[in-house]
C-alpha cells in the first residue's frame, strides 16, 4: 500500500535527522565527560595520562575528523551501544534507560489513553446533549486545568498520600517488601502505587480533551450530513457515534499524537513528586550530574519515542479518514 | 387522483425572536410536485426542516398543524410525533434531498455503509446480502455504476453525489420527496440531468415531491402547484400554469421579469431593488411594500391575507376591493414590475 510506503519513508528520513542532531548537539557544548569523571574522583594530584587515556577510549572522546566521529556514532548505534553514564557508572547507558522505560511507557500510556477516552467520551456525550447537565458541568473542569500541575500533584500526594493514606507516598513498587518478577503481588504492587500518579495525570489533563470534544462535536451536529442522518431516521446513538462523533475526533485524534510526544519525553514534574523511577526521573538527574551520554540516549530514545507515536497515529488518521489516504 | 398526502395548515416557525415562517398552508396531492419559490433568507428550507422535524434549537414550531395521510390508515400528526415513532415516520413517509451535496454525505462512510445504514434501520429483517443487493439497485437506478458502491463522498463529483443522495431517498419507496435546492451547487448540464433524472423516479415510484429552489424558471417547468414565498409566508399560490400565465403579486411579476423566456420577444431584464426584509423584527403592513412599485398607504398598515382570485391564492391589497376600490394597478396586470418615474432612486 503506497500511503503505508510514504510514511515509512518519511519517518525514516526523520529518524536519520534526529539521530544526526543528536550527534552534533552534545559536541557543541563545551567540556567533555572525561573531565566531570575526573573531578568526581576529587584527587589532588592531577590523575595520571593513562588513566585519562582509558576514560576517554571508554566515553569515546576522541580528536578523530568529525566525519569518522559520526560514522563510528551511527555504528555504535546500530550495535545498540549509546555509551557508558556517568552517574551510574560502570553501567552502560542502555541499561539505566531500559530500566526507566518500561515504567515511564507503563503510567504514561495508561493514564493518556484513560484521559483521552474520558475526555473524548463524556464530551461527545456533552456536545450531543448541548445545555444538558453534563454540558453545564464542563466549565468546572477548566478550573482542574488551569491549576499548576504540580501543585495539583504535591496536593493530592498531601490529602490522598499523607493526610488519608490512601496511597503510598512515592516509588514505583513496595521496593522493601516485593520482588520484581510476575507475581500477583507485584503487580498489585504496582498498580498501587500507580494509581495517585495517573489519577494527577486524569484530573489534569482531562478538560482540555473534553472541552476540544465538545466544542467539535457541536459543530459538526451543524453539518448537512448529521442533519440528514437524523432525517434518515437513524437511531440516535448512531448518528451521534458514526456521523457526529466520528467526525468530530478528527482534531481529537492529531491532538494525541501531539500529547503523546511531550509524554514519552518523560513526565518529569510526576516522576519527581512522585519519586517514580521513570525517564523524567532519570533525565533530571542526568542534568543535575551533568551525565552527557546518558542525556544524548535519553534525547534519542525521546526522539524515537515521538517519531513512533506520531507514526502510529498518521496510520490510524488513514484508517478513520478516508481522505488522507489519498491526499497523503 | 385529487386525494392529499401531506397537508400544512397555518405552520409558523420562529428563531428565538425570529418568526422564520409564518402561517403557511398548503396541500400536496399524491405524486403532484409542489414548488416553493423565493429568494434566500425567505424561510424556503426552514419550512422543508419543519415537515420533516429537523429543526434544531432555538428553531421550533409554534403553531400549526402538518399532518400526513397514508395511502393505508389513519392521517398522522406529524408535529405530535415523538422518538420511535418519528424515527419510524422519518425517509420511510417523508424522504430529502439536502442543498449541498457536498456536505450532505458523512465524508468518512462509504457510500455503502451510508446506503445501508437505512436499510439496517428500518428494514431490520434484511440480510447483509440483500441490503447490498438493493443499494446497489438503487445506484444503478440513478445512473451511478454500482461498482463505486465502495466510494467514498470525495472520490465522487458534485452531480454524483447528488445521485447519491436521490438514490438514498428512494431507498424506503417513499409518499413524499423534499427536494431543498437539489441543484443549486451543480452546473446547468447537470443541473438538468438531476431534474430530468428526478422525473423520470417520480414517474416510476409516484411519490409527491415539495421542490424548493430560488429559481423560479426551473419550478415553472416541473410543478403542478406553485407557492411564491416572501418573508416567511406565501404570498401567491397556485396552479404554475396559471402563475406562469397570469402572475398576481407584484413580487411574482418581479421575479418572472428577472430571467429571459426561451421562446419571448427580446426585453430588457429587471432586478428586484432593495433587500428582504428582516424577520426578526415587527413589521407593519406588507413586509414587500418597502420593493413594491405598487404600494399604497394601505400597505403599510395593514398585512395583507393570502385570497382567493379565481384559482389562484394572492395576498396583496391591490387586489383588496375595500382598501383599494379602483382595479389593481394597469401595470400590474400588464405584468410589468416598474416604478412611477419620480420614484426611481438608483
Amino acid at each position: 500500500m503506497a500511503y503505508l510506503w510514504r510514511k515509512l519513508g518519511f519517518y525514516a528520513v526523520a529518524l536519520w535527522a534526529a539521530l544526526t542532531i543528536n550527534f552534533f548537539i552534545p559536541r557543541l557544548i563545551r567540556g567533555n565527560p572525561v573531565d566531570i569523571i575526573l573531578s568526581r574522583f576529587q584527587t589532588r594530584q592531577p590523575p595520571p595520562p593513562e588513566f585519562r587515556r582509558t576514560l576517554e577510549i571508554m566515553f569515546g572522546v576522541s580528536d578523530d575528523p568529525l566525519w569518522i566521529q559520526y560514522l563510528a556514532y551511527l555504528r555504535h548505534l546500530a550495535t545498540g551501544d549509546l555509551g557508558t553514564s556517568v552517574l551510574y557508572y560502570p553501567a552502560p547507558v542502555t541499561t539505566v534507560i531500559g530500566q526507566a522505560m518500561p515504567w515511564t511507557l507503563g503510567l504514561v500510556s495508561i493514564s493518556l489513553l484513560i484521559t483521552m477516552g474520558l475526555g473524548v467520551g463524556l464530551g461527545m456525550v456533552a456536545g450531543w446533549r448541548r445545555g444538558s447537565w453534563l454540558d453545564s458541568l464542563i466549565p468546572s473542569t477548566t478550573f482542574l486545568a488551569a491549576i499548576p500541575y504540580f501543585w495539583l500533584a504535591l496536593l493530592l500526594l498531601f490529602l490522598l498520600g499523607g493526610g488519608l493514606g490512601w496511597f503510598p507516598l512515592n516509588g514505583a513498587y513496595d521496593y522493601a517488601h516485593v520482588r520484581m518478577g510476575f507475581t500477583g503481588d507485584f503487580i498489585g504492587s504496582v498498580l498501587y502505587h500507580g494509581v495517585l500518579p495517573a489519577l494527577t495525570l486524569v484530573i489534569s489533563g482531562v478538560a482540555g480533551w473534553l472541552l476540544g470534544m465538545r466544542n467539535m462535536m457541536v459543530s459538526t451536529m451543524a453539518e448537512d450530513y448529521v442533519v440528514m442522518a437524523r432525517a434518515k431516521g437513524l437511531r440516535p446513538r448512531r448518528v451521534m457515534i458514526a456521523y457526529a462523533a466520528r467526525n468530530a475526533v478528527l482534531p481529537s485524534v492529531t491532538g494525541f499524537a501531539i500529547t503523546l510526544g511531550f509524554f514519552v519525553g518523560g513526565q518529569v514534574a510526576t516522576e519527581v513528586v512522585f519519586s517514580y523511577p521513570g525517564v523524567g526521573f532519570a533525565l533530571l538527574q542526568a542534568v543535575g550530574s551533568a551525565d552527557y551520554p546518558l542525556m544524548q540516549g535519553l534525547f534519542l530514545m525521546i526522539s524515537a519515542a515521538v517519531l513512533a507515536a506520531n507514526l502510529l497515529v498518521d496510520l490510524l488518521y488513514g484508517l478513520i479518514d478516508p481522505r488522507v489516504r489519498k491526499a497523503g | 387522483m385529487n386525494d392529499t398526502v401531506l397537508s400544512v395548515r397555518n405552520l409558523s416557525v420562529a428563531y428565538g425572536q425570529t418568526r422564520a415562517v409564518r402561517d403557511i398552508s398548503f396541500e400536496l396531492g399524491r405524486g403532484q410536485v409542489l414548488g416553493i419559490a423565493g429568494e434566500s433568507g425567505c424561510g424556503k428550507s426552514t419550512l422543508a426542516y419543519a415537515i420533516n422535524r429537523l429543526l434544531q434549537p432555538p428553531g421550533r414550531t409554534t403553531s400549526g398543524e402538518v399532518v400526513f395521510h397514508p395511502q393505508d390508515g389513519d392521517p398522522i400528526d406529524v408535529l405530535a410525533l415523538d422518538g420511535e415513532a418519528l424515527r419510524r415516520f422519518r425517509w420511510r413517509r417523508v424522504a430529502m434531498v439536502f442543498q449541498s451535496a457536498m456536505n450532505a454525505l458523512n465524508p468518512v462512510l462509504s457510500v455503502r455503509r451510508q446506503l445501508h445504514d437505512v436499510f439496517t434501520t428500518h428494514e431490520p429483517s434484511m440480510s447483509k446480502r440483500e441490503r447490498e443487493e438493493r443499494s446497489r439497485e438503487l445506484l444503478n437506478l440513478v445512473g451511478i455504476d454500482p461498482g463505486r458502491i465502495g466510494s467514498y463522498p470525495h472520490e465522487l463529483s458534485g452531480g454524483m453525489r447528488q445521485r447519491v443522495l436521490i438514490a438514498m431517498a428512494m431507498a424506503l419507496n417513499p409518499d413524499v420527496v423534499v427536494l431543498d435546492e437539489p441543484t443549486t451547487a451543480l452546473d446547468v448540464v447537470v443541473q438538468r440531468d438531476i431534474l430530468e433524472e428526478i422525473d423520470r423516479l417520480r414517474e416510476m415510484f409516484g411519490f409527491a415531491v415539495v421542490f424548493i429552489t430560488h429559481d423560479l424558471s426551473l419550478l415553472l417547468e416541473i410543478s403542478d402547484q406553485l407557492a411564491i414565498m416572501y418573508g416567511g409566508r406565501i404570498v401567491e399560490y397556485g396552479t404554475s400554469k396559471d402563475t406562469l400565465l397570469q402572475p398576481r403579486h407584484p413580487y411574482t411579476v418581479g421575479l418572472l421579469n428577472s430571467f429571459p423566456s426561451l421562446r419571448g420577444e427580446r426585453q430588457a431584464l429587471h432586478g428586484i431593488p432593495g433587500s428582504p426584509p428582516d424577520l426578526s423584527k415587527e413589521v407593519t403592513g406588507c413586509s414587500f411594500a418597502p420593493r413594491c412599485p405598487y404600494a399604497f398607504e394601505g400597505c403599510h398598515k395593514y398585512e395583507p391575507e393570502l385570497d382567493s382570485i379565481q384559482d389562484s391564492f394572492v395576498a396583496c391589497l391591490q387586489y383588496d376591493r375595500r382598501l383599494h376600490p379602483a382595479r389593481p394597478d394597469r401595470r400590474l396586470l400588464e405584468r410589468r414590475f416598474e416604478y412611477a418615474e419620480h420614484e426611481v432612486t438608483s
